[in-house]
């Protein structure tokens, strides 16, 4: 199996601001994006040959992208892969460079989630035309299962009560709360505490409302080259290092051996997405990392899946401020999707936005800016219990 | 000799307190999850524990809350009591005799010959208007027997019937509740000439007195009106008359009879004789009598009593009137989901039948069925597997405050169970205090309700399977 580290470069990057984008539509969200990225890269319109486009509830066909940015009949792909979408548009977009057939591609996920009532749902729609016996368990009840197990089996381990268990998950709300207060694209910019968290109104046992992600609007886009032309265009371009995907079968909700206190997708992912950027000590090597906080504990687990934490000592971690902005390893310092929100095919791609400008040192708000941190990864997890799909990608600057 | 060789019974959990609506005792009170489909299934199971299902070959079902007007809902039941394709299937409306009119057909199906074992099942769900007596004295549930012609424990020696034209109490098509003309015109040219005119008749023809019976199971409108009717026809009210249970359960429509002659049949000694009688339109007077078997059916499952000891007072009218649909449930507006009724059928072995695959290579059993073994990976190896009646331990959950439904919090569930096989659920009759991982459940077959709009759209109910807690009746004290 070959690899795609060091073999595509990101030359541009575009985000929107994220948000309520009541008086925005689809097409303004990719103009914005993609056009920010073009004056980013050097790169015109015209010189992108092949495009990717991610959405769920936001278009179908690539025809959304190439009319709103008038491609003149060049490929465009939609991709659909829930959470994850965004994070795969870019994995298609470099594998189209790395295999050679394409110079210059762009990759672009879009979600107008305010939209639709409720966002992207309570329930994923069209249910009952698949198999109804795994389907519209609503996000929350699906990860809220991974808290409840997580909070049963290391009760005793940590002498936990709920409010013990609680106040960990509260302590990474308010880390990203208190990122996303220094992010101006950011959703939601409001200071919270820990005591918030645990006052607020149970939304999702053993969720308040805290521990969910906001739901929003936005799109993010990314010009992918060759290293060779991005050296022609700018130094401070950035490499892929690696790249991950793996889907669930359905093993954690059909075999009782599986034990809620992982994803195995995150698992799979990280460990193909390693082996690619040569990485054997994640805790280390990782300087800084976007993780998929749909809800506090996701991020939790995940920093165990990837390996950032030994199994079962997250908890001591995050209450050791191992990733807060000062951390030795500073996760969502953007604020992530609880500050973002989360427009399902756009925040693969936000997170890739973070980590390009925090590799260049160019972040918006240098507040937040992390020194030097070498290598940056972003996580992405969605679809529903026993069939996620996660994706891990990894970046750094060129040597 | 033909008779019952199992009988059965399913009160749900809920009663509502009829202090809250000017009564006295309490209703039993279908769940927003349960209409008569569901609770008949649930009666069945309670018949059938221990019981082997291929050995039924026919299935009458009578309730007047059917939920079509063309569509069978015996066939429903009979998919989720997981009965052969092969089985009869015929179901009894349009009057409260409904009940007794299942029963008798079953016997008469077996003494013909044609039927060796007939499986009978009456449920029903009414509705009366808001406030009315009639809804004070209506309550929910249903029944099952098992009729054959070996191991008998109570046989049918005869029966006596009556019809009388006559509209007293009814429903129209389309009408949510129950209709009744004026009480004094409905007993005194309804209910009692017709029940007075088939038990005399049954008297007469079979040469019995009152005293021949040990018990008279009468179905009764209302607390009072059996006790009325026993007299007049001769009766000791005190020791011969079955109560009517209004205030512990509620005249039980279609089933109520029946219902109350599990009762009997839970009380009842070898050589006792039993007087049944319903009304609808006129009247069905049935004798029975017990024979040594009865203590060998007995106790097989929850029963009559065990359902009716097992119980949760709900004393919130305004909840009641939600479940029932009466008052609209606030939805926050969300995705309306397409319906298929293609995809629907495809998916009826596991969430109609309950059913799973075991692997035949490996023995891994799985939910729902599958084609690749999800352990060995082996390809079309699979033999159907069976979750009904299989108890399960809970090994996560979670508590949803904010998905709009009837009853909150929606609860979803991941089960794994005795046998092997793990089953991602939501589950049903939850106690958010008591809830914990371990604690055991059962499957119970549900209606699923978070989709209403699209049965109201689509004009379809959709039904599966949910978790929950394990009914334990109330010990009596001493």
């Amino acid at each position: 199996m070959g690899s795609i580290r060091d073999k595509v470069a990101i030359v541009g990057m575009g985000c929107t601001r994220f948000g309520e984008l009541w008086d925005k539509s689809i097409e303004d969200l990719i103009v914005e994006s993609c056009h920010e990225a073009f004056e980013d890269s050097g790169i015109e319109p015209k010189d992108i040959q092949a495009g990717w486009y991610a959405s769920r509830e936001s278009g179908f066909t690539g025809a959304h992208l190439a009319r709103a940015l008038k491609t003149e009949y060049i490929p465009v792909t939609r991709v659909e892969n829930f959470c994850c979408g965004g994070q795969d548009v870019l994995r298609n977009a470099c594998y189209g460079v790395a295999s050679g057939v394409y110079d210059i591609a762009l990759a672009c996920g879009v979600e107008k989630t305010k939209d639709h009532h409720g966002g992207f749902g309570l329930f994923i729609q069209e249910p009952l035309d698949r198999g109804m016996t795994e389907w519209d368990i609503p996000p929350a009840s699906q990860f809220g299962q991974y808290a409840t197990r997580y909070f049963f089996h290391y009760k005793d381990y940590y002498k936990w009560d709920f409010e013990g268990f609680k106040t960990i998950l509260a302590i990474i709300n308010v880390k990203n709360h208190d990122n996303g207060l220094l992010t101006p694209k950011a959703h939601l910019h409001r200071k919270i505490t820990v005591d918030d968290v645990l006052k607020a109104r149970i939304i999702s046992w053993p969720f308040t409302l805290y521990d969910a992600c906001g739901m929003s609007d936005g799109a993010a886009a990314a010009v992918i080259t060759t290293p060779e032309i991005a050296r022609g265009l700018r130094k401070d371009y950035i490499l892929v290092k690696g790249q991950g995907v793996a889907t669930g079968s359905a093993q954690s909700t059909m075999q009782p051996e599986f034990d809620f206190l992982r994803f195995p997708e995150n698992v799979a992912a990280a460990a193909a997405a390693y082996k690619e950027a040569g990485i054997t000590n994640p805790r280390e090597e990782i300087g800084i990392a976007e993780l998929h906080d749909c809800f506090s504990s996701t991020e939790m687990i995940t920093i165990e899946d990837l390996g950032f934490s030994e199994r079962g000592k997250a908890p001591e971690d995050v209450e050791a401020g191992r990733f807060l902005l000062t951390g030795q390893q500073p996760i969502n310092t953007d604020g992530g999707l609880k500050c973002f929100g989360h427009p399902l095919s756009a925040s693969g791609l936000r997170m890739t936005y973070e980590i390009y400008k925090q590799l260049q040192g160019k972040v918006d708000n240098p507040e937040r800016q992390i020194k030097n941190p070498k290598l940056g990864l972003i996580h992405n997890i969605g679809g529903n219990v026993g069939i996620h799909v996660s994706a891990v990608s990894i970046f750094g600057l060129p040597e | 000799m033909v008779g019952i060789t199992g009988y059965g019974a399913y009160v749900p959990l809920y009663r509502l307190d009829k202090k809250v609506i000017d009564g006295r005792g309490e209703k039993a009170i279908c769940s927003f999850d349960e209409d008569s489909l569901t609770m008949a299934v649930e009666a069945i199971n309670d018949c059938l524990k221990g019981k082997d299902r291929k050995e039924i070959d026919a299935l009458y079902f009578g309730t007047t809350t059917s939920l079509y007007k063309e569509h069978l809902g015996a066939t429903t039941i009979a998919m989720a009591s997981d009965l052969k394709e092969n089985v009869y299937t015929a179901e009894f409306g349009n009057s409260l005799r409904a009940g007794t009119a299942a029963l008798k057909a079953g016997i008469e199906a077996v003494k013909a010959g044609s039927t060796k074992n007939a499986l009978v099942s009456a449920s029903d769900c009414r509705l009366g208007p808001p406030g009315s007596l009639l809804e004070r004295n209506m309550g929910d549930g249903s029944v099952a027997f098992l009729v054959g012609d070996t191991d008998v424990a109570v046989t049918f020696e005869g029966s006596y019937h009556v019809y009388n034209e006559i509209v007293d109490v009814w429903r129209n098509n389309g009408d949510s509740y129950v209709r009744s003309w004026e009480d004094r015109f409905a007993i005194e040219q309804g209910y009692m000439p017709s029940m007075q005119k088939a038990i005399a008749g049954l008297m007469e023809t079979f040469d019995y007195k009152p005293s021949d019976f040990s018990k008279a199971v009468l179905y009764s409108p209302d607390a009072r009106r059996s006790a009325q009717l026993g007299r007049r026809m001769g009766f000791d009210i005190e020791n011969q008359l079955q109560d009517p249970l209004i205030d512990v359960m509620g005249d039980t429509g279609a089933a109520a009879a029946l219902m109350l002659l599990v009762a009997a049949l839970e009380a009842a000694n070898p050589g006792d004789r039993i007087l049944l009688a319903s009304y609808g339109n006129g009247a069905d007077a049935i004798s029975l009598k017990v024979h040594r078997d009865i203590k060998k059916i007995r106790g097989q499952g929850l029963g009559l009593k065990g359902h009716l000891s097992s119980k949760r007072l709900i004393t919130d009218y305004l909840k009641y009137l939600k479940w029932r649909g009466i008052v609209p449930i606030d939805r926050a507006a969300g995705p309306i989901a397409s319906y298929s009724a293609v995809a629907a059928k495809r998916e009826y072995d596991r969430n109609i039948s309950l059913h799973g695959s075991r692997c035949m290579a490996c023995g891994y059993v799985q939910y729902p069925p599958q084609r690749v073994c999800t352990k060995c990976h082996e390809k079309d190896q699979m033999e159907p597997y069976s979750f009904v009646g299989k108890k399960g331990r809970i090994f996560t959950y979670n508590l949803d405050y904010i998905t709009p439904r009837a009853e909150v919090p929606v609860t979803t569930t991941e089960i794994d169970f005795e046998g092997g096989g793990r089953i991602q659920s939501y589950m049903t009759e939850v106690d958010p205090e008591s809830i914990s991982i371990g604690m055991p459940v059962e499957m119970t077959f549900r209606r699923y309700t978070l989709w209403e709009e699209i049965a109201q759209r689509e004009g379809t109910y959709i039904y599966f399977w949910e978790s929950k807690p394990i009914r334990e009746p109330i010990k009596d004290e001493g």
